[in-house]
């Protein structure tokens, strides 16, 4: 049985890769996948409690982590081929209209 | 535990090949790598509705949903942060070494917590747990939060709307 705190190190690596990942580049569709990444992390950090403390709830919240993150991805991708229409560009630097 | 780091391994490598992949295609597809490693994990961790879903929702879903944008809006792009043409001095700029050491802090922050603190253990066997079956998981979700799963369904209508008025083209 392998102890949960291997599960929540694995989680806080995959997250911090993701943290990097949406810091270092540039284009805004990798953006987007390190964050899902992020989401996944943590998911995985809530099932691996939730059999720590043999309860159930910590499995629904993935459930209902799996929907925001599915809705947000579509919503996303919309906004990211609106972006794409108007500037003609994924990078996020050109993209700075309401930059003072 | 040989299962656990072989795909905690498989996971990390996938993790790190989304972020510095030179195509977004790439990206895409080891970001499908990760997601079904994750999956795997999930059965390890006696959640097998949730590893069903991951590889519906994830793998299936989102990773096509990113395939068909990059394949629409082309996958060319400029990584400089691989670009052997670039001296390592001008790939460094201060973003990026600030991320970095934002990345280490944050993981040693985290990685001490987790390993000086004690997770209580409760009382119960992980062996006979088995709870992430189809019933369990539909006995709790439609009854004690039938109010929240409720919600998400109007969460996924709004979504649903939001995006096919975002990218309807206009005029």
């Amino acid at each position: 049985m392998v102890p949960t705190t291997y599960y929540l190190i694995l989680s806080a690596i995959l997250f911090t890769i993701g943290v990097v990942g949406v810091l270092i580049r540039r284009n805004v569709l990798i953006i987007f996948m390190s964050v899902e990444m992020m989401l996944n992390a943590v998911n995985l950090s809530f099932a691996a409690l939730s059999l720590h403390f043999l309860g159930l709830n910590g499995q629904i919240f993935v459930l209902m982590a799996m929907v925001v993150a599915a809705a947000e991805v579509a919503v996303g991708l919309a906004i990211v081929m609106t972006v794409v229409r108007h500037k003609d560009t994924t990078n996020i630097e050109d993209v700075n209209l309401l930059r003072g | 535990m040989f299962l656990f780091i072989v795909f905690a391994a498989i996971a990390v490598v996938a993790a790190l090949g989304v972020i510095l992949s030179r195509k977004p295609v790439y990206s895409a597809l080891f970001l499908l790598l990760n997601f079904a490693t994750l999956a795997a994990m999930y059965i390890m961790l006696q959640a097998q509705f949730l590893a069903a879903v991951q590889v519906i929702v994830y793998a299936g879903a989102i990773v096509v949903l990113f395939l068909f944008v990059v394949m629409l809006i082309g996958g060319g792009e400029l990584n400089d942060v691989r670009d052997p043409n670039k001296p390592l001095a001008a790939r460094l700029t201060w973003s990026r070494v600030t991320a970095l050491v934002l990345a280490v802090l944050l993981l040693a922050g985290v990685g001490y917590g987790l390993l000086t603190g004690q997770l209580h253990r409760p009382t119960g066997s992980e062996a006979v747990f088995g709870q992430g079956s189809v019933e369990a998981i539909a006995g709790a979700l439609y009854t004690d939060y039938l109010l929240p799963f409720e919600m998400t369904s109007v969460l996924l209508l709004v979504g649903m709307i939001g995006a096919v008025v975002l990218a309807r083209r206009e005029g």
